[in-house]
């Protein structure tokens, strides 16, 4: 390749991007240098093109799509029902988040009804898929400080999360546990004893990450004061979710907009006022310590009762039925080939997500595929703040900063 | 959830723009001209305290023309702990509207997610580029009349007249 000896950079380095970058870096003064896709600290496939000075970012120009699947094209052409196990793979760390805020916008748009025994067991376990997410955030964070124990254990706990949903829905990730209407079936038999077992595990586990790192003078220096957001910068930049909470604006739409029955329990929601990588670091322990207490007044208070919605348009008759009656023979044939057709229209639904605030655009035209889907995702729109915390800040600081963020590539490019 | 309040709001922005307002399962929305969306905005944010512009996207209702895209957006107020929703009808295969990255400033995202899959020009938008798709990706995927995959078969007699179009970087 030639490169231009004046400014040390291949001729089409900057193509279309000289504006992203300050004029000193097309003059050649500051270095150019690429941080991604293959990078084990971009926490997938991100690609950052970094202006250095020094070991000083003085731009950071995320480009992202390394990982676009074409999830919302994808969903368009399948029915409502197949189109669900997709949302699983947008955001693997939260795919009952996911699952649930798809499932909710098809209750939306077809108004239908949820049992309460579904909406505590959708409440508990996406309960425990926020703490598995943060776990997930804990050790890569820590792992990005060089604090290789801490990791491994956030993931022995988090392969007690998986092995509940696997008890559940027979998949670890890929769950497609909630359907429109309930469940896809109720819970097994040893589900409340795995989940009390975990309640009682988990919290003296958080104390232990607490005394490898909340205090840890290493661990201090590396976050204290790095990445400083300020409130109204996070407003304007549509940030949400931890990030937006540790800038000292308390927005958590279980408490916002209850969805699901979050109205039931009781909880908190942490913020913070310092607005560094060490406030959203301690948000995100407390976040998982609120957790469990939902888990734990979900599990105790769980309802009895069906787990699934009795309107037949939408949710398919129990198998039992198909011997005795016609009705359910037709229903069961129907959902199975042409799926269900809920009314025309358009909904926005939104949860909170483990990064911020999950939404759905779910349009039907009255057919039986979704016609358009978007997928308004908290990764997509923290990403964009990255430039601003990065500026200034040393390139081993930038490691923590995209940790901090807590974007999931999936969940970027869908 | 304070509906009234909502309902008040959306009335008053009905008359100031002269806009279309439609309801759906107790979603406001409001279907606005392409030219009032930067002054629509700047109102929501200023004067009507929505802080976030929660989303921004697109519908492409292919093969109809007039109008064949709908921009949607969507802003939420913590203080009034509401959303509201806009719509802006835009006509023709190469649509260009105004930007609003000014005024919200994560639209840049949003506004360059669209020109990448639906081929919506923002003007004066500071960074349009692709952003999911390569650089020199020919077509926007999210449009209904671009496939959702599947290559041509090349058999010997036609091997090469379909190897022309194909889209990989020859030599």
């Amino acid at each position: 390749m030639d490169i231009d000896l004046e400014t040390n950079l291949p001729p089409d380095a900057l193509d279309g991007m000289q504006h992203l970058v300050s004029d000193r870096a097309v003059r050649g003064e500051t270095v150019l240098l690429n941080m991604g896709p293959q990078h084990p600290s971009t926490h997938g496939v991100l690609r950052l093109l970094l202006e250095l000075d020094g070991e000083v970012v003085v731009n950071c120009v995320p480009d992202i799509g390394f990982l676009h699947t074409g999830i919302e094209k994808n969903m368009e052409a399948k029915t409502y029902l197949k189109a669900e196990v997709m949302t699983d793979r947008l955001d693997y760390l939260n795919n009952l988040g996911n699952n649930l805020t798809y499932v909710m916008a098809i209750e939306k748009l077809a108004d239908l009804d949820v049992p309460p025994r579904a909406q505590a067991i959708r409440v508990l376990l996406t309960e425990l898929q926020r703490i598995a997410s943060h776990l997930v955030w804990l050790g890569t964070h820590a792992l990005d400080a060089a604090a290789m124990s801490v990791f491994l254990y956030c993931f022995r706990e988090r392969e007690r999360i998986l092995d509940i949903f696997e008890m559940v829905s027979g998949q670890r990730m890929m769950t497609t546990y909630f359907r429109p209407g309930g469940l896809w079936r109720d819970v097994t038999s040893g589900f409340e004893a795995a989940v009390r077992d975990f309640v009682s595990y988990f919290p003296p586990r958080v104390t232990e990450y607490d005394r490898l790192l909340t205090k840890n003078p290493i661990f201090l220096r590396r976050t204290k004061e790095i990445g400083y957001l300020e409130p109204e910068v996070a407003l304007r930049h549509g940030v949400t979710g931890p990030m937006l909470r540790a800038a000292g604006i308390e927005f958590d739409l279980r408490k916002a907009q209850p969805y699901s029955g979050y109205e039931l329990y009781d909880f908190d929601v942490p913020t913070h006022t310092d607005s560094d990588t060490y406030a959203r670091y301690l948000m995100r322990m407390e976040e998982m310590r609120q957790s469990i207490r939902i888990v734990e007044q979900a599990l105790n208070k769980l309802p009895l009762g069906p787990v699934r919605s009795n309107n037949r348009k939408y949710v398919p008759p129990p198998r039992s039925e198909l011997g005795t009656s016609m009705e359910a023979v037709i229903h069961h044939f129907k959902l199975w080939t042409e799926g269900f057709i809920p009314p025309k229209g358009s909904v926005y639904v939104a949860t909170e997500s483990p990064r911020g605030e999950l939404g759905v655009f779910l349009e039907s035209d009255g057919g039986p595929k979704p016609y358009r889907v978007h997928w308004r995702t908290p990764s997509f729109t923290n990403i964009q703040i990255l430039p601003i915390l990065a500026r200034g800040h040393l390139v081993a600081d930038l490691v923590l900063l995209i940790g901090t963020v807590d974007i999931l590539l999936g969940d970027v490019d869908r | 959830m304070m509906n009234e309040e909502l309902h008040t709001i959306a009335a008053e922005l009905k008359e100031r723009f002269a806009a279309d307002l439609y309801e759906f399962r107790g979603e406001v929305s409001l279907i606005l001209k392409p030219e009032d969306i930067v002054a629509f905005s700047r109102a929501l944010r200023d004067e009507y305290d929505f802080e976030l512009l929660t989303e921004e996207t697109a519908v492409d209702y292919w093969p109809e023309q007039t109008p064949r895209f709908h921009v949607v957006y969507r802003w939420r107020s913590l203080k009034r702990n509401t959303i509201i929703g806009a719509r802006v009808l835009l006509d023709g295969n190469s649509p260009s509207m105004p930007s609003i990255v000014k005024v919200y400033l994560n639209a840049n995202g949003f506004e360059r997610e669209l020109w990448d899959m639906f081929g919506i020009c923002f003007e004066e938008h500071p960074d349009l580029r692709r952003i999911m798709m390569p650089a020199d990706w020919v077509g926007h995927p999210l449009r209904k009349d671009y496939p959702l995959g599947y290559e041509e078969v090349q058999f010997t007699f036609n091997f090469d007249e379909i190897d022309q179009r194909k889209p990989y970087a020859k030599e």
